[in-house]
């Protein structure tokens, strides 16, 4: 993890680190604030605790997202603290859910802009300038449009890759899929590193192939407290007891100095976290998918 | 827990926002408030009722009450995992959606709705989420509707940022508006409180249909900063069942994370 966010996140860099809800890369957000990256544009749909800590840690200049929050619990206090009040230091540029979608597809399939029927009659587009209207050249009416989203880096966190980056994920896929074909440099981290042939078994479970992937990073638990399906479960008690320790500024930065600068990576966090945290998140149970046919065409 | 008798106002809402889902079919579910009435709804009048999860699953049956709508039991069990693009664009853009139930911080009398700033935009009071699916979900699902706490300072007058629209200034406007711009969907329907149940009348703005019991009207009026329409055949909204509360106590919020 360090080899990679050391060759290819660079101070000033815009950086996506995606997954909804499901599979943060919390251990490349870890990595990024112990190697001091400054000035970084974060993008997310929706920032969660993992860009507070990095906000709270000084990473960022920019934050650009659809849905700001500590999903069932409140706000993210360290990125309030920037942006509110007439002396609020972190420039924001936001978005709705589908139009944050609609940037990252634009990206990838190099187009101009991506239209949508969204953003009528609300104060959205006065915001964000970026967000602008379109007459139809078929005549049919006018639709908003948004521009398209590359971002220098996209970090995606997924079950499994083979040795060349092939990468399988199931459950919530959010936007990441689109967010790595946007992107400049692709990072992958992987809870388990499988061969070829497991991928090649199942072709329709693959989401990004090797072609774009700059570097591949096995790192079990990778994403705690978010979650990887069927692997580990959401860490809901860390996301409650987040809002105390990120309401306090003192109370921020001794969590990152015991739990992120203090720490050399992610089995020495894992090993602090204890057994107890891993038999918290342990799923309950199992439930196998069907095996499926493919069939063989010789 | 401010109770009222032998349930309290947050139950009284959450249950009167589940009945209101008697009859519907395909339901977009926001994160919060929204997430418990229609997992209670699904318990109880739409045992049918598909549940959307903006994060990307459909027909989805939680075993548990997620405390975020991203959680791992939408998935186990759902008739369909897909991408964000292709549930903005293919379900809710697609027009397939009946409700779309959010949630809000600020409310106006047309059921426009702010989750964005309290305060000005550039240098916000409050900075508040923002609409995440919720504009899309406002122009798009063919209903929409609302649950959220009732005061004075959430049913305002003029909201402070317009991040989902309702009737806009009032129905003529918002029904012509829809037209011309091909919005699927036909605005607000309900919206339901811890103090009252209200539609929206013809002229696009909220009437109180159902006070719930032991709430007084001068009460709502209080705890609204506009002369609030109440119908002339305004009922008391029938108390929460022994069912009900079962349900959402036992059931789908032992640990009081949405009825605190």
């Amino acid at each position: 993890m360090s080899e990679a966010i050391s060759a290819l996140v660079r101070d000033g860099d815009s950086v996506a680190i995606e997954g909804f809800t499901h599979l943060i890369c919390f251990a490349a957000g870890h990595e990024i604030i112990r190697q001091q990256r400054r000035d970084l544009t974060l993008i997310r749909m929706t920032p969660d605790v993992i860009y507070d800590q990095m906000v709270g840690a000084g990473v960022a200049r920019k934050l650009v997202f659809s849905w700001l929050g500590n999903p069932g619990v409140g706000s993210l206090h360290a990125i309030r603290r920037v942006s509110e009040g007439p002396h609020a230091t972190l420039e924001i540029e936001e978005y709705s859910h589908y139009g944050m979608v609609g940037r990252y597809i634009a990206g990838a399939t190099n187009l101009p802009f991506y239209p949508l029927r969204s953003y009528y009659e609300t104060d959205l587009p006065v915001a964000n300038t970026r967000i602008r209207r379109l007459e139809s050249p078929y005549g049919d009416g006018e639709v908003y449009v948004v521009p398209p989203l590359r971002p220098d880096v996209s970090i995606i966190h997924a079950q499994r890759a083979d040795a060349a980056g092939n990468t399988q994920m199931w459950g919530l896929l959010g936007a990441q899929k689109e967010a790595a074909f946007a992107a400049d440099r692709v990072i992958v981290v992987v809870e388990e590193l499988v061969d070829e042939s497991v991928i090649r078994a199942d072709p329709n479970r693959t989401v990004i192939p090797g072609l774009i992937v700059d570097a591949l990073v096995v790192e079990p638990y990778g994403a705690h407290p978010s979650y990887a399906q069927g692997h580990y479960d959401r860490d809901n008690t860390f996301y409650v007891e987040w809002d105390a320790v990120s309401r306090d500024e003192a109370q921020l930065r001794a969590w990152l100095d015991e739990w992120v600068l203090g720490l050399s990576g992610r089995a020495e966090y894992m090993e602090r976290l204890g057994p107890e945290v891993a038999a918290r998140i342990r799923p309950t149970g199992s439930a196998l998918a069907g095996p499926i046919d493919y069939g063989t065409y010789r | 827990m401010s109770a009222t008798g032998r349930y309290s106002r947050s139950e009284m809402m959450i249950v009167a926002a589940a009945r209101e889902l008697a009859g519907q079919r395909v339901c977009f579910v926001g994160i919060g408030l929204p997430n418990i009435a229609v997992n209670l709804a699904r318990h109880t009048v739409a045992p049918d009722l598909e549940l959307i999860y903006e994060a990307g699953a459909y027909g989805a049956q939680p075993a548990r009450l997620p405390l975020s709508i991203g959680d791992p039991t939408i998935v186990s069990g759902a008739i369909a995992v897909m991408s964000m693009a292709d549930l903005f664009g293919l379900y809710l853009q697609g027009g397939l959606v009946d409700v779309g139930f959010l949630g809000a911080a600020q409310i106006d009398r047309f059921g426009n709705i702010n989750t964005t700033v309290i305060g000005d935009y550039a240098a916000p009071r409050t900075r508040l989420p923002g609409s995440g699916g919720a504009c899309e979900i406002a122009l798009n699902a063919r209903a929409v509707f609302v649950i959220m706490r009732q005061s004075s300072r959430s049913f305002v007058k003029d909201i402070d940022f317009r991040t989902s629209p309702g009737n806009l200034g009032g129905s003529d406007e918002a029904a012509a508006l829809r037209a011309a711009q091909g919005w699927s969907g036909r605005g607000p329907s309900v919206v339901v409180t811890d103090l009252a149940v209200y539609h929206f009348d013809e002229d696009g703005e909220m009437r109180l249909d159902l006070l719930h019991p032991g709430v007084t009207l001068e009460a709502v009026r209080e705890a609204t900063a506009w002369p609030v329409r109440v119908s002339a055949a305004m009922e008391t909204t029938p108390p929460p069942s022994t069912g009900e509360l079962h349900l959402v106590r036992e059931v789908l919020d032992p640990e009081g994370n949405y009825t605190r």
